[in-house]
């Protein structure tokens, strides 16, 4: 059987792909499917510690972690695609409008 | 009978109320009728009281009427209640009584002006303050008694607001009272931090395990509230100036009534001076040095009415001497005395005034004995009466107080002695001014010598506009309406020493009053020869003050201005003293305090923040960049402080 800490190394390997990939990215896209990676990491943490703490807590979070990140998806695609409607591309840095 | 005591204040109450709604409609000279009916009644009612505490006996003459709580809060309780007792009712009796006739003067003196029924909308009001001021059973309620007779006494002074000195002398009157009402509210706190209660009977009669020097700091502080309402030194300078107020004002609040409420909250609080022996001589002193310094000013004054001012100021300087000495049933009994002689002498200045045309001045006055018999007849006996000569009501009353201040101390007696004697001399000089000598008012009466100075508003556009032209003018007696009063009070005048006589076993005032002082009060222990020959001496010393007067004013034996000097005319610049000490200090304060505090410290804090919170806004936009990945950086690097702080914690 493989031992629990090998899930969580797995998760936090794919939470810094996902921060990491975060900052360098400059395109919106590729920067939402970091969010969903580093989402779907810390599920995977969850799980993990559900079992090996025999909890059932931590499966019922990833349930709201789903419902949340879909929720994400659905508001965040809508901006995206409103985006991608008014100009050409999708760089994250083009759009700094909100500023102080 | 003792029940109906509610009905003492009410009554003017009533008054009041009728007038403030319906005093236009009413009119002149109905509105004062009805006030001065409401005073009869007040009067009426207060006699029948009176009859029912004779009916009681010695020890017993007392009798509290509770009406309703007014505030209760913890331990503080406070009724509104009143305390039938000899004091409070021989109080109510002069109040109502003298009220009644000056009442009844007012609506022929005030006749024809413009704010008659207001005027007496004011003077109802006053009656009920006074009213509750002496009838109170409790401190608190004597307090808003002793505000309502200030309020009502700066709304007085002011009555002809139109005219700048009346407007500041009101302000002046209010702000003085002031000073006094602060001590007044701090004995009031510390009585009952000491005591625990404010009404009178349980209060007082805890002053005698109270510490001396507790006892001692609420007299001093009572005092500083009786010499503010008192015109006492140093707090008289408003009472002169008082005097810019309707002539009727002057001799109900500024002569009888109001002035004596601190003669009065003295007597009522005795068992506190008893309690703090060092605080009575201060008072007697303070009485004394007062009544012959106010004595000095008006021997040189020449408005009519301000002669009678510092004369009241001097008087009341000899009831708290009479406090100070022990002598309360005296006080009391100057205090009754000097209402009936000064309120005749207040209301005569008045119908000389009336008759006059508002002319004030008493060098533009002379020979009015002819023009004005009534008004000239009373008023002589109103002089007799103050001047102390044998058998008038004052020389009982000044003799009695003289007397005790003997047995106090003998320095005390003679500066008492003195003031007589200038009393006797400075009303003399009045009498000799106004009603004898030459008929100056004849070459006085030209346009270029106009009357403005001191000049009431006039009354009778008639007889200003014959005044105006200056062809037939000639000083008239006044309505009957006013020599009325004149006459009922030159009576009470001439026979009032009959309520005291100082003879043993006679049912006197000193007599009557004695359960409410219990053995606070100091007994005469002079023999009967002291006595004969101090009353004597007062009796000489007020001959001499009147032979003196005559040689100067009437034989003109002196040039008149050499017994007149400036720095008495000026009454000794103590107003000018006040205005350098403290008025210009006070105004440069303000000014600093406007123009430098106000500017840098209390606009510089507020717009010192505003400058700030701006500062530090430019310097953090910087920060809002707009980039999502920044945001996000700043968001990662603060989860892993956080993280990392939580690993040291738990290292």
């Amino acid at each position: 059987m493989v031992p629990g800490a090998w899930y969580l190394a797995l998760a936090a390997a794919l939470f810094c792909i996902g921060a990491v990939g975060l900052l360098v990215r400059r395109n919106v896209l590729v920067m939402f499917m970091c969010v969903e990676l580093m989402l779907n990491a810390v599920n995977l943490t969850f799980v993990t510690f559900a079992r090996m703490l025999d909890d059932i807590g931590g499966q019922s979070a990833v349930f709201f972690v789903l419902v949340v990140a879909a929720a994400e998806v659905v508001v965040g695609l809508g901006i995206i695609v409103s985006i991608f409607r008014r100009r050409a591309g999708a760089t994250a840095d083009d759009i700094s409008l909100l500023k102080g | 009978m003792l029940e109906a005591v509610w009905l003492i204040p009410a009554l003017p109450l009533a008054g009041f109320l009728v007038l403030l709604v319906a005093g236009k409609r009413l009119g002149d000279p109905r509105a004062g009728l009805l006030a001065t009916a409401m005073m009869a009644a007040a009067f009426l009612t207060t006699l029948i009281v009176f009859l029912g505490l004779l009916g009681e006996h010695g020890e017993e003459r007392q009798f509290t009427q509770t009406l309703f709580t007014w505030i209760a809060s913890g331990s503080f309780h406070v009724d509104v209640a009143f305390l039938v007792d000899p004091l409070s009712v021989t109080m109510a009796l002069f109040v109502t009584g003298v009220g009644t006739l000056i009442h009844l003067y007012a609506v022929g003196y005030m006749h024809g002006d413009e704010k008659f029924p207001k005027f007496f909308v004011y003077l109802n009001l006053f009656a009920f303050s006074m009213l509750m001021l002496v009838l109170s059973d409790n401190f608190l309620l004597t307090f808003l008694g002793w505000e309502g007779v200030g309020a009502c006494s700066y709304f007085l002074i002011s009555f002809w607001f139109e005219r700048p000195t009346a407007a500041s002398a009101g302000k002046k009157a209010f702000i003085t009272n002031r000073i006094g009402d602060f001590g007044f509210m701090v004995a009031m706190f510390l009585i009952f931090a000491t005591v625990g209660t404010l009404d009178y009977v349980p209060a007082l009669s805890a002053m005698g395990q109270v510490p001396e020097y507790t006892a001692s700091a609420i007299g001093l502080l009572l005092f500083l509230g009786a010499v503010g309402k008192s015109a006492q030194l140093p707090l008289y300078v408003w009472l002169p100036d008082a005097m810019e107020g309707p002539t009727p004002v002057s001799a109900l609040i500024h002569a009888a009534t109001m002035v004596t409420a601190g003669v009065f909250l003295m007597v009522r609080v005795n068992p506190v001076l008893a309690a703090a022996p060092d605080v009575g001589t201060f008072i007697a002193w303070v009485g004394v040095l007062t009544a012959l310094f106010a004595a000095t000013i008006a021997c040189a004054q020449n408005d009519i009415k301000k002669v009678l001012a510092y004369s009241t100021i001097s008087q009341l300087g000899y009831m708290f001497l009479a406090v100070g000495s022990g002598a309360y049933a005296a006080a009391i009994f100057h205090m009754v005395t000097h209402a009936f002689f000064k309120a005749l002498l207040f209301l005569g200045a008045g119908s000389v005034i009336h008759g006059m045309h508002d002319e004030q001045d008493m060098k533009r006055m002379g020979g009015l004995r002819k023009w004005m018999p009534v008004t000239s007849g009373t008023f002589i006996v109103g002089w007799l009466a103050i001047a102390g000569v044998f058998p008038f009501a004052g020389f009982w009353s000044k003799d009695d107080i003289l007397l005790n201040a003997f047995e106090k101390s003998p320095v005390l007696w003679f500066l008492g002695l003195v003031t007589a004697l200038l009393t006797a001399y400075y009303m003399s000089r009045q009498v000799i001014m106004v009603f004898y000598g030459d008929e100056r008012w004849k070459k006085a009466a030209h346009p270029e010598t106009p009357a403005e100075a001191h000049a009431e508003p006039e009354h009778e556009p008639v007889a200003a506009a014959a005044h105006g032209a200056h062809g037939d003018f000639k000083p008239h007696e006044s309505p009957r309406i006013m020599s009325i009063p004149l006459v009922v009070l030159a009576v009470l005048a001439a026979l009032g020493g009959l309520l005291n006589l100082p003879f043993k076993g006679a049912m006197n005032l000193e007599r009557w009053l004695e359960p409410v002082f219990g053995h606070n009060l100091h007994h005469v222990t002079s023999t009967a020869g002291t006595k004969v020959s101090l009353a004597l001496v007062a009796t000489a010393s007020a001959l001499m003050g009147i032979a003196v007067a005559a040689a100067i004013y009437q034989r003109h034996r002196i040039r008149e201005a050499a017994v007149e000097p400036r720095v008495l005319q000026r009454a000794w610049f103590v107003d000018e003293l006040y205005q350098k000490v403290v008025a210009h200090p006070g105004r440069a304060l303000s000014q600093w305090l406007a123009s430098v505090f106000d500017a840098k410290v209390i606009d510089g804090a507020v717009n010192g923040v505003a400058s700030l919170v701006r500062a530090g806004g430019t310097r953090l936009r910087v920060v809002q960049s707009g980039f999502v990945r920044s945001y996000a950086l700043a968001v990662a690097l603060g989860a892993v402080g956080i993280l990392a702080f939580a690993l040291v914690r738990s290292l």
